[in-house]
């Protein structure tokens, strides 16, 4: 199947179409919402909350025995945010530190729902089945109600985050300062704490709670290496994590056997590597390149200041010296003198060389005044 | 009760002792999430190695996978030195994508694998005595026994070996680098033995609830003592008896053993949390109560001292002056009357000589800065505390 097929059947078949806009969203929504956990230093919070909230998938259909994913979900988001606030009483009322905190809900409350998921397999109701797809996420269930539920709840996170903006901004960076201006920092912590849960909530269905902390993480870390702007990082987030969501499904759909929470978790992690490598101020590639330009640079400046030695100590600072004292000095290449040639510094005669009059002041002043950038 | 049954006990109380110890450690040292990364990143390893072994149980199948588990580590240490992006987010990203690797793989492969996701997640102890080891025809024992067995005994040598050095290079790094124990060698040394665990462990509890099993009776039992040996010892003794115990709930409810033993875990933090004598929650809020009210009657005891006139020495003057609510005035005063700190005397209140004494010595302690002494003075005056 080519692209333009493909994409044809994104618009005409159903489910397809559906899988494919409720991945996008879910993505736009996570990125969004992971920009400011990854921030505020709460990435594996997105973990223990996922992971968390199986419990109360399996509580929900016990006592309700409904599969409606509205339902269930309801039940995820309160046992989500029973975990998350145990996680609080446990850092703030105990020594244990954050990382056991985080461990141990993650593994006690998912531990507890296994039990409970294996618990009602067991018994005589023809309803259980299909509630283990909540480990790893089935977009192929979803359905045009879901992906109506996800928009209401992303066009929702939206407006408060528009309207709470200045505060969120302000909470993330400089939490002291934004309490002594008077506001209420408990409110807005709980009310951003609330809608990360419930985001984490909407992608169980799709991606499942072993791999929906990945949701909320890569795109966001992917858009942290290209801006340091807030809202830039929250608008490319939002757009990386939509990307994630249709070309995960695009994969997905153009195999068997691919589920399609680990693609799209693939996908996006591949635009973390891509990210890391490749942004232009932060990326590993142009820090190496500079590295390694610097290091030119600082070579380049050691050679004229040597040369700038030499000359000094003669009347005339044009005379010539022959090129064999430069030898057996540390910054001194072929390639280097002819870089300082090109720059007219230095005149080469020969076997001699002499410093120019422009590269007998720059030398002199190579280490007492702001260079100007020498490439 | 029957063989199996026994069986099933011991391993999953093997299980719990082998997985408290290197748990234990990575509490103390604040690396509980990476025992999470590695329970899941070890799954690509797991498959990989099957295809090649074709067996579960193979020495080499743990060795390839708990390898894994080190690359998991090397890598998220990687992303942390670039600086990108901060230490927990390094750890995020990196198992997600390894897990969904595995994931993937299990998929594709899933018509000649015989591993599946629910397996992976929970792992298969009830099945553990059905398969054999088998030396010279005779059958010595469940293979899972064999290997979990094994990996325990390693890990106990190698603690009774390094104690020392483990002890001092988690809680005081630099003396222990100044030493010259290698930091290094160590570190690696523990996530080693960590990702070995939790290969060993993963075929009888699954990924996930190695997890619980490593963190959950090491935090207990750091809420119950501040002694290391102690705290080896009741985490593992809290990992066997969730392990018994968590072996006849499933049993009686029919569920997954895996997930109950997680569950009576669960149940055993909780109690500790709650009831531990000094680090509990109810102890700890009745502690801040305690000081709340103390630190009400020393500022009460040295508004008193300030004050030589009448006016300001009156009962009802104090909840206007201090702006205390009544019931709190009351029972401030009531602790001050019980320790003879103070006498009323027609609602008028003054220091008693104890009273005076108490507090000159305070104002003393308060001015030189030396706060904590306070703590200390209240044993020697106070009859009765806050």
């Amino acid at each position: 199947m080519d692209i333009t097929e493909y994409i044809q059947l994104v618009f005409t078949d159903y489910t397809l179409r559906t899988i494919t806009l409720g991945t996008a969203i879910l993505g736009a929504v996570t990125g969004m919402l992971g920009s400011f956990a990854v921030l505020r230093k709460q990435s594996l919070l997105g973990d223990a909350i996922s992971h968390a909230a199986l419990p109360g998938i399996a509580i929900a259909f016990l006592i309700t025995g409904s599969k409606d994913s509205n339902t269930l979900l309801i039940g995820a988001l309160i046992s989500g945010l029973i975990g998350t606030f145990w996680i609080r009483g446990i850092v703030t009322k105990t020594h244990l530190k954050s990382d056991t905190a985080l461990g141990l809900i993650l593994s006690l409350f998912f531990g507890f729902g296994m039990l409970l998921l294996t618990f009602i397999q067991k018994q005589p109701n023809a309803n259980q089945a299909g509630l283990d797809k909540y480990l790893f996420g089935q977009a192929a269930t979803l359905v045009e109600s879901d992906v109506w539920m996800m928009a209401i709840v992303t066009s929702i996170c939206l407006i408060v985050l528009l309207i709470f903006w200045k505060e969120f901004k302000m909470l993330l960076f400089d939490a002291d300062y934004t309490k002594t201006l008077g506001f209420n920092t408990k409110f807005i912590d709980i009310l951003i704490t609330s809608f990360i849960v419930l985001a984490i909530v909407l992608g169980l269905q799709t991606v499942g709670v072993v791999l929906m902390s990945a949701m909320l993480l890569a795109p966001a870390a992917a858009a942290r290496q290209w801006t340091n702007s807030l809202a830039m990082m929250v608008f490319l987030a939002a757009l990386f994590g939509a990307f994630a969501g249709v070309f995960g499904t695009a994969i997905s759909a153009s195999e068997n056997n691919l589920s399609t929470g680990p693609i799209i978790v693939l996908v996006a992690s591949v635009f973390v590597v891509f990210s890391f490598i490749f942004s232009p101020s932060r990326g590993l590639l142009f820090k190496q390149i500079r590295f390694i330009r610097n290091r030119r640079d600082l070579e380049l400046n050691k050679t004229l200041a040597f040369m700038h030695q030499i000359a000094e100590t003669h009347e005339d600072i044009s005379h010539p010296h022959a090129v064999k004292l430069l030898n057996n000095f540390q910054g001194y290449t072929r390639s280097t003198l002819q870089k300082l040639v090109e720059k007219d510094y230095v005149q080469i005669n020969g076997s001699m060389w002499n410093l120019t009059k422009i590269g007998f002041n720059t030398a002199a002043n190579l280490y007492t005044k702001q260079q100007t950038k020498d490439e | 009760m029957s063989n199996a049954q026994l069986e099933i006990q011991l391993i999953a109380s093997v299980v719990a002792a082998a997985c408290a110890i290197p748990g234990t450690f990575l509490v103390l040292r604040k690396m509980a999430m990476i025992s999470d990364a590695i329970s899941h990143s070890i799954l690509p390893g797991i498959v990989v190695g099957f295809f090649i072994t074709q067996d579960l149980n193979s020495p080499l199948l743990i060795l390839l996978a708990a390898f894994t588990g080190i690359i998991t580590v090397v890598l998220v240490e990687y992303i942390q030195k670039t600086g990108l992006v901060k230490e927990d987010t390094a750890i995020g990203l990196v198992f997600p994508a390894l897990f969904s690797i595995g994931v993937i793989l299990i998929a594709k492969n899933a018509n000649d694998v015989h591993l599946d996701v629910d397996a992976v997640l929970l792992g298969e102890l009830a099945f553990a005595p059905f398969d054999r080891l088998i030396l010279n025809g005779t059958d010595v024992g469940p293979k899972s026994l064999w290997v979990i067995g094994t990996i325990l005994i390693i890990t106990i040598s190698l603690l009774i070996a390094f104690f020392k050095e483990l002890k001092v290079s988690t809680f005081d790094k630099g003396l222990a680098a100044s030493l010259g124990f290698s930091p290094a060698i160590i570190h690696y040394g523990l996530m080693s033995v960590s990702s070995v665990t939790t290969v060993g462990a993963f075929d009888a509890v699954g990924a996930i609830l190695v997890v619980a099993l490593m963190i959950a009776p090491a935090a207990a039992a750091y809420l119950l003592t501040t002694n290391l040996k102690k705290m080896l010892v009741l985490a593992i003794s809290f990992g066997i008896f969730s392990a018994i115990l968590g072996y006849w709930v499933a049993h009686w409810l029919d569920a997954s053993i895996a997930g109950s033993i997680t569950t009576v875990l669960g149940l055993v933090f909780l109690l500790v949390y709650l009831f531990a004598p000094s680090k509990g929650i109810i102890a700890v809020t009745y502690r801040e109560k305690q000081q709340r009210i103390e630190v009400s009657l020393l500022t009460f005891l040295l508004h008193l001292k300030n004050h030589d006139e009448v006016s300001e020495r009156h009962v009802k003057h104090l909840n206007e002056h201090i702006n205390w609510q009544k019931v709190r005035s009351k029972s401030v005063l009531d602790l001050a009357q019980k320790n003879n700190m103070i006498h009323i005397d027609n609602h008028i209140v003054s220091l008693t000589s104890k009273g005076n004494e108490f507090t000159s010595k305070a104002i003393d302690y308060i001015i030189t800065n030396e706060d904590s002494q306070i703590e200390d003075m209240k044993n020697d005056f106070f009859l009765f505390r806050g």
